[in-house]
């Protein structure tokens, strides 16, 4: 396959970037799209170029590293698939692509595609965790969890974290993830205890650290994670329990 | 009492020894004739709680020493500190042992912890639940991005609920008969003990484990076990289990105990007085160079499968920082131990940049064949059953599909070479799920493997409902890592080792599911044990100031390795060397070896090296975010560590687990191990060589006593 490729470039995060064009002739359709920057790069540092920084790392989906927005889709053509496991055989010889870093505010552009999302990570330290230290939990036996209740909670906490719902918005608002995170917590007995004091302040820094939901659902178009829709409501519905609870923290 | 620390003393003395004074070399190759020599040359005095051995029987135990003229020999044999008596109920009595710091003098002590996978992540979490003060590096831009997120199958756990007749010393039997009697027996009992609070732990922190309809934690079965001990979520028992630790850690950095810095690559460690003191990391970002210094340092930095190339590792993971520790004194054990995933996707085209694992569960469904005739070019569909093999449950009808990986590649391997294989290269096998789906419907086959499924279609165009899926085997795991003794010290004082990092529990072969337990056990359950008893010993000393000349050597040295590897100025990029490199370790020391294959792989790793630092290109600067610099650190490493696996599956003259040299072998063409001569640790240690090229390593033997598991062949027919 020959592909046309424009590529977003920039030096770091306080210099203006660019699109660049470049050529790849010898693609395959079963290329992944980090591999088609593999080899793009290895074209542009045995011609003496700097090659394009990216954010690549398990290559099968699941640690949430990569994040490229191709044609103005976060991740790439096929729907809910990470750009690790977009294949080039959803573009046809010949065909353009625009390839640019995953684009909110929330998300600087460190160089080139790679984006810094720390701001997530500054959300789960606001609260999403269960505050359990090591060896003080009860046997897990003791504690019966509904099969459905169980797979329920992992239909939530299937989030990889990768942020694309936040590129996807047009508010650049993070719903999806932090409701991803409240709703996989409160759905399971183990979250219960914390569950107004973690939505207080997932809530508030997920309100300080991105922008707001307009319910435009676009998030859930990309999220390779397949996170239901719902999650972004738990947001807002949590919120609101939370602060009927006034000081509780369950 | 802590008698047990005598370890860091006689390191430093070997490594003094080895800046000026010449080695000990021996002469004779017959194992038997050094007997006087390592008499009158063992040291002064150990003062070891378990007595050293001497005499006919000490040798005897470390080994021949075959492979003079590659390597050196040390004379005593290596003292693992492990409690001696019974293995049952040795962890319980070390941890009674241990020292302890009063709650309010932990704050005073400050430990960096290097990963933040489930090891690393436990670990760092867990020593600042206790008030530590830890400072948690990783290269991810993320904490949870680290590679335990991938492991798909599950996490064993000898929770022996079941009337399927599972108990604690049947984990430990099953976990070092898998490992082929070169594991640790008494860190597999910890293992096994402390399994059971792993799970009670990421449950309560929110890991979602499978339910069974009564509200029970659900198991499934494993390769090499015929009880039902894993515990799962879906096919993505790590990434649950990786994301509940991340926000474990996550909780620790809010509450202000735990410093994380993300992005930050360690590129070598401070080693003053014998001891380790701290780190120099490069910041990815910026390129800063920075050291951070500590009363001990951890490493829990994952295994070094990636040297393969085309692994199912994630492409960033690496063995730098075990690497650069390595050289300024650890001891690397059993680095060639490498365990080939029989399932792993076959390589299909030249850019593919890894074989994709799919989860060991699938062989619960799952039947791998071959076709009977050799080249037989129809469709897997239009073969029928009578034309199929079934190698499997053929040559090993109690165990069939779920045989322990080892065997299951070899056995793949086996057919490949024969002309069964299948697919446009001929380089696979099938997994059909014909027979469960026609068993239990497409929605159960859904249910369990769904995503794997998908998986599986996006990266072949396949679809495994309706044909079956190709997998081969691909390197997956390193049962080897840093040595380190029972307490997770390794040959350097004050640095410790946890995870697919460290070496203990899997011997030659690691079973399904215990990677994920292993990490977990040392993360959360023996390191925040066994830190503690060393820091105890050094209250009121303070960690390095940031201009000690230890830590400012330490820093010139990484900065003019970083110039130097940019200023070669060559024509490639450093992946051309690591996917050369792959090729050369696959085919001198992948699923099977030979001796003539490993001296061949030796000359063609140093002709690669010395191209490398010749011919290597790297565009652009150190003074920001420079991807191919940070690969070429990486592959200069693994362009050093590759040898010494070579070199260790070159002097280990016997086949076990996964290590399989084709002259050991039965009738059968099993591994065929030597006990009289083998059934030791190697525990090799480096030495400076000349311009890019490491010295011959020495070898270090810890024997291994099995007393609860006798000895045994391995037999799964």
């Amino acid at each position: 396959m020959k592909l046309t490729i424009e590529v977003w470039r920039q030096e770091d995060t306080t210099t203006k970037g660019r699109f660049v064009t470049y050529q790849v002739d010898d693609a395959t359709p079963e290329m992944s799209l980090p591999e088609l920057l593999d080899r793009l790069n290895d074209q542009l540092v045995t011609a003496g170029e700097e090659p394009i920084a990216f954010d690549t790392d398990c290559r099968e989906g699941i640690c949430g590293t990569c994040g490229i927005t191709v044609n103005g889709v976060p991740h790439g053509k096929v729907p809910n698939t990470p750009t690790c496991r977009q294949n080039l055989r959803s573009y046809d010889d010949g065909e353009h692509l625009k390839l640019e870093p995953f684009r909110a505010a929330s998300f600087p552009v460190v160089r080139d595609l790679v984006v810094d999302r720390s701001a997530l990570d500054r959300v789960i330290a606001s609260g999403g965790y269960v505050s359990v230290d090591a060896g003080t939990a009860p046997d897990a036996d003791t504690r019966q969890i509904p099969f459905k209740v169980a797979e329920q909670a992992l239909d939530f906490s299937a989030c990889i974290g990768c942020g694309a719902c936040i590129a996807a918005c047009p508010n650049g608002a993070a719903h999806l993830f932090a409701g991803a995170l409240l709703s996989h917590m409160s759905t399971l007995p183990q979250g219960k205890p914390e569950r107004s004091k973690r939505a207080r302040g997932v809530v508030a820094t997920t309100e300080e650290e991105f922008g707001p939901c307009s319910v435009y659902a676009e998030c859930v178009e990309v999220c390779p994670a397949g996170i239901p829709i719902s999650a972004i409501s738990a947001v807002n519905r949590e919120a609101a329990r939370a602060a009927i609870r006034r000081n509780k923290d369950n | 009492m802590n008698t047990f620390r005598t370890i860091g003393s006689r390191i430093r003395s070997v490594v003094g020894s080895s800046e000026g004074v010449p080695r000990p070399q021996q002469d004779s190759p017959d194992p038997a004739a050094p007997q006087e020599e390592a008499a009158t040359s063992a040291p002064e005095s150990t003062g070891n709680a378990k007595k050293p051995l001497s005499g006919p029987a000490a040798l005897k135990r470390q080994g021949p020493k075959g492979t003079q003229g590659f390597v050196t020999y040390a004379d005593e044999p290596l003292n693992g500190n492990v409690p001696t008596g019974d293995p049952l109920t040795a962890w319980s009595r070390r941890k009674l042992d241990y020292k302890l710091v009063s709650p309010l003098n932990r704050r005073k002590f400050k430990v960096i912890v290097v990963g933040t996978g489930l090891a690393g992540a436990g670990c760092a979490a867990a020593l600042g639940e206790l008030g530590y003060n830890v400072v948690s590096y990783t290269f991810h831009d993320a904490a949870r991005r680290a590679h335990s997120v991938a492991a798909q199958g599950g996490i064993n756990s000898a929770r022996a609920k079941k009337v399927d007749n599972d108990s604690l010393e049947r984990f430990v039997k099953d976990t070092v008969k898998g490992g082929d009697f070169r594991a640790r027996e008494a860190d597999c009992f910890r293992l096994g003990e402390e399994s059971v609070r792993v799970i009670d732990h990421m449950d309560a922190i929110g890991a979602p484990f499978a339910r069974e309809y009564g509200g029970e934690l659900r198991t499934r079965s494993f390769g090499g076990v015929q009880v039902s001990r894993t515990y799962y979520t879906r096919g993505q028992t790590g990434q649950q289990l990786q994301v509940a630790a991340a926000r474990a850690l996550q909780r620790q950095v809010g509450l202000g105990t735990v410093d994380l810095r993300t992005h930050r690559e360690v590129l070598d460690l401070v080693v003053d007085d014998g001891r380790a003191k701290g780190v120099v990391v490069r910041d990815l970002y910026t390129g800063e160079i920075e050291a951070e210094t500590a009363h001990a340092v951890v490493l829990c930095t994952g295994g070094y499968g990636n040297v393969y190339f085309r692994s199912t590792l994630a492409h960033n993971s690496n063995v730098t920082a075990a690497w650069r520790a390595h050289r300024r004194g650890a001891y690397f054990a059993s680095p060639s131990y490498i365990q080939f995933h029989p399932t792993a996707l076959p390589v299909s085209s030249h850019w593919q940049s890894k074989t994709t694992l799919m989860s060991e569960s699938l062989r619960n469904d799952g039947r791998i064949w071959v076709p009977k005739a050799p080249g037989d070019d129809r469709p897997a569909n239009q073969i029928p059953e009578e034309e199929r093999d079934y190698y499997l449950e053929r040559k090993y009808p109690s165990y069939g599909n779920l045989s322990p990986r080892d065997i299951s590649s070899r056995a793949a391997r086996e057919q490949i070479e024969a002309g069964h294989g299948v697919g446009p290269l001929r380089n696979s096998v099938y997994l059909d799920f014909r027979d469960a789906i026609g068993r239990l419907g497409k929605k159960t086959i859904e249910e369990r493997y769904g995503n794997l499924f998908e998986m599986y279609f996006d990266a072949t165009g396949e679809d495994p409902y309706t044909e079956p899926m190709r997998i081969a085997p691909g390197a997956h795991f390193a049962m080897g890592g840093l040595w380190s003794d029972y307490d997770m010290m390794t040959s350097i004082e004050g640095l410790f080792v946890g995870g697919e990092a460290g070496w203990g529990y899997h011997g030659a072969n690691r079973l399904g599911a215990n990677s994920l337990l292993s990490a977990c056990v040392d993360g959360w359950f023996t390191l925040p044990y066994s830190v503690p008893n060393f820091l105890a010993n050094h209250l009121g000393e303070a960690p390095l100031p940031a201009d000690h000349p230890a830590v400012e050597r330490t820093v010139a040295e990484v900065r003019e390795r970083t110039d130097r590897l940019l200023s070669i100025g060559g024509t490639k990029g450093a992946d051309h060397f690591h996917r050369a490199l792959g090729d050369v370790l696959y085919s001198g020391c992948g699923v099977a070896r030979t001796e003539a294959g490993l001296k061949n792989a030796l000359k063609e790793i140093r002709a690669l090296r010395e191209e490398f630092w010749r011919d290597l290109r790297i565009p652009g600067s150190g003074r920001e975010l420079n991807q191919e610099l940070e690969r070429a650190g990486r592959i200069a490493d693994y362009l050093e560590m590759a040898e010494l696996m070579c070199l260790d599956a070159l002097d280990r003259d016997e086949s076990c687990g996964a290590h399989f040299r084709e002259e050991h072998q039965t009738p059968d063409g099993e591994a065929l191990r030597d006990d009289d001569d083998w059934c030791f640790v190697s525990a090799w240690e480096h030495t400076p060589g000349k311009g890019a090229h490491p010295g011959k390593p020495v070898r270090h033997a810890e024997p291994l006593d099995f007393q609860a598991v006798p000895l045994q062949t391995r037999n799964y027919a």
